[in-house]
């Protein structure tokens, strides 16, 4: 018996260590990033750093104004949110709801294999097939543009959004629909007017969870955006946060180096955001 | 019984990777750090050299110039590679520059571009902003994009260095690779953009600069003008470990030449 016990606890320990792995890197990145990121917004004022139009980090007088890429980061999520949440959400309820047995298996594998896909080849595809097709079609110079990023991610936050709100409408009591189906409503009234605003915390979950992979995304928009640091324009080149750090990093030293991983800095503060709106969520569908 | 094979397993791993770092001390490492241009030619004379002394062992990272003359100061790594000359600020930092090879910048179209040659002083017009039509070159009625690559690449810092366009380039798509530079113009009829002689392909079309086809001996006879050195950077201070040495050594010889210029690059030799 006391053998068993002692077992326990190591093993409790073990666990607790492993636990504490998780806990360890995200305040080391954290603290890292803080540490890192602060001295050249120093060197540069905050002000200018965040609302200097001009990114020219190698000229001979430099520039580190990274408010292109923050709206660029801004505008492409927003499109992508656009574009993905009214197809994904409408699938998932399809999904969750109408569609027969069969049809959901095959749709429900084609979105976690949408899911397992890299993004390196979105990127690929994007930029032998998507680049080259919005050049064709809106007869403009150069296909690379906030457009081309704004579909690639529209495509790559469908899992994530398909796949937590059917969670969500699936966690509805059947008590309710089977009630409004009594009392003489249409299938297609009580889901959108009984499940869905019953499962809108998990769906504005999802909304969320789709906002934080669609910032956080760097290696697919890096090969369709064009990457120049230009102010936002639908079909204009752009650079996002990420990409900026993504493209320079491996070039860099100095006061160049330092203003990247202040560009982390500015997108882990988003991400931290967006984290803080998804529990906010979460955990009014939960009480829910 | 499974408890037992997972113990083995571990135990024989563990042995493998001591045993690994042990036979490492015992030969020699060398290990390179620096541009990402050099990659094929320094992969190529790597593996080379590794065969020819046995238990040698090579290493590179691929960091960029800056990065790589970083290392090699901070003794990082025993030999810097860099795909430009050092400047005089890390010259006085007591560094040494020995030129590898010398590699040719193409400027290249689309294979269905009419325009066969050109000039420096066009390039530098088209990639600052001055040109911004083919038709002006006598082409289609189409606006030029201009591709290049991101700050700090030292293809760029080499190309922009020669066309005298430092900081002034309009880029419409600023690329991270080679590889990436030359599938888009591949993909783009109207499109301009340049990139390491050795790994351009029939995708593209490399043009004429000034009359001159960029070409192993055009870039060694100096005739094609957008061409940059390949550098090996040094400590001037410090002696090398005999196994930095005798890379050094076997490179900069005759008997690697030719694996320099089956990388594309064309040795100095």
């Amino acid at each position: 018996m006391k053998k068993q016990k002692i077992f326990e606890n190591i093993v409790h320990g073990i666990f607790l260590i492993l636990g504490m792995i998780t806990v360890g890197c995200v305040l080391l990145i954290t603290l890292y990033l803080v540490l890192a990121g602060i001295p050249a917004i120093r060197k540069i004022g905050l002000y200018d750093f965040l609302f200097g139009a001009k990114w020219a980090s190698t000229a001979k007088e430099p520039s580190y104004g990274i408010l292109p890429f923050i709206l660029t980061s801004i505008y492409g999520t927003a499109g992508a949110i656009l574009i993905g949440v009214p197809v994904g959400f409408l699938t998932s309820v399809y999904l969750a709801k109408l569609a027969p047995a069969k049809i959901k298996t095959v749709v429900s594998g084609a979105v976690s294999l949408l899911a397992g896909i890299p993004s390196v080849v979105y990127g690929l595809v994007g930029m032998m097939v998507l680049v080259p097709g919005i050049r064709n079609l809106f007869h403009i110079p150069d296909g690379a543009s906030l457009f081309a990023a704004i579909i690639v991610l529209a495509i790559m936050i469908l899992p994530s959004i398909i796949n937590m709100s059917i969670t969500a409408l699936e966690a509805v009591p059947k008590e309710y629909e089977d009630a409004s189906l009594a009392l003489g409503a249409a299938p297609i009234e009580t889901y959108f007017k009984v499940s869905v605003p019953a499962a809108k915390s998990g769906i504005a979950a999802a909304v969320v969870l789709g906002v934080g992979r669609a910032i956080g995304e760097a290696m697919a928009v890096m090969m369709v955006s064009g990457n120049a640091p230009n102010l936002p324009e639908l079909f204009g080149s752009v650079r996002f946060l990420t990409t900026a750090v993504a493209s320079e990093m491996s070039y860099s030293g100095g006061l160049q180096r330092q203003a990247l991983f202040s560009i982390a800095l500015v997108l882990f503060l988003f991400i931290m955001l967006i984290n803080a709106a998804l529990n906010f969520f979460l955990k009014r569908s939960k009480e829910e | 019984m499974k408890k037992i094979f997972t113990f083995i397993i571990t135990v024989s791993l563990t042995a493998l990777t001591l045993t690994g770092c042990s036979s490492k001390q015992k030969s020699g490492t060398v290990s390179t750090d620096g541009s990402t241009s050099m990659e094929e030619v320094i992969g190529v004379l790597g593996e080379a050299f590794q065969e020819k002394y046995n238990g040698m062992s090579f290493t590179y990272n691929p960091t960029g110039s800056g990065s790589g003359i970083q290392a090699v100061k901070e003794g990082r790594c025993d030999i810097g590679l860099s795909s430009r000359s050092l400047k005089d600020e890390e010259k006085a930092d007591g560094l040494t520059e020995t030129v590898l090879a010398n590699d040719g910048i193409a400027v290249i179209v689309n294979p269905k571009n009419t325009l066969n040659d050109i000039d420096v002083d066009t390039i530098a017009k088209i990639y600052t902003g001055e040109i911004t039509n083919w038709s002006e070159l006598g082409g289609n009625d189409a606006q030029i994009v201009v591709i290049g690559r991101e700050a700090g690449s030292g293809t760029r810092d080499g190309f922009e260095s020669i066309t005298g366009t430092e900081n002034a380039c309009k880029y419409r798509q600023e690329l991270t690779s080679t590889g990436d530079v030359i599938t888009t113009v591949s993909q783009n009829p109207d499109a301009i953009g340049y990139a390491s002689l050795a790994a351009v392909n029939d995708q593209v079309k490399a043009l004429l600069v000034g009359g001159v086809a960029p070409s192993e001996d055009t870039v060694k006879d100096g005739s094609y003008v957008i061409q940059r050195p390949f550098v090996l950077v040094t400590k001037n201070d410090e002696k090398l470990s005999d196994a930095a040495q005798k890379f050094f050594d076997f490179v900069m010889s005759d008997e690697a030449a030719p694996l320099i210029s089956q990388a594309g690059a064309v040795p100095v030799k």
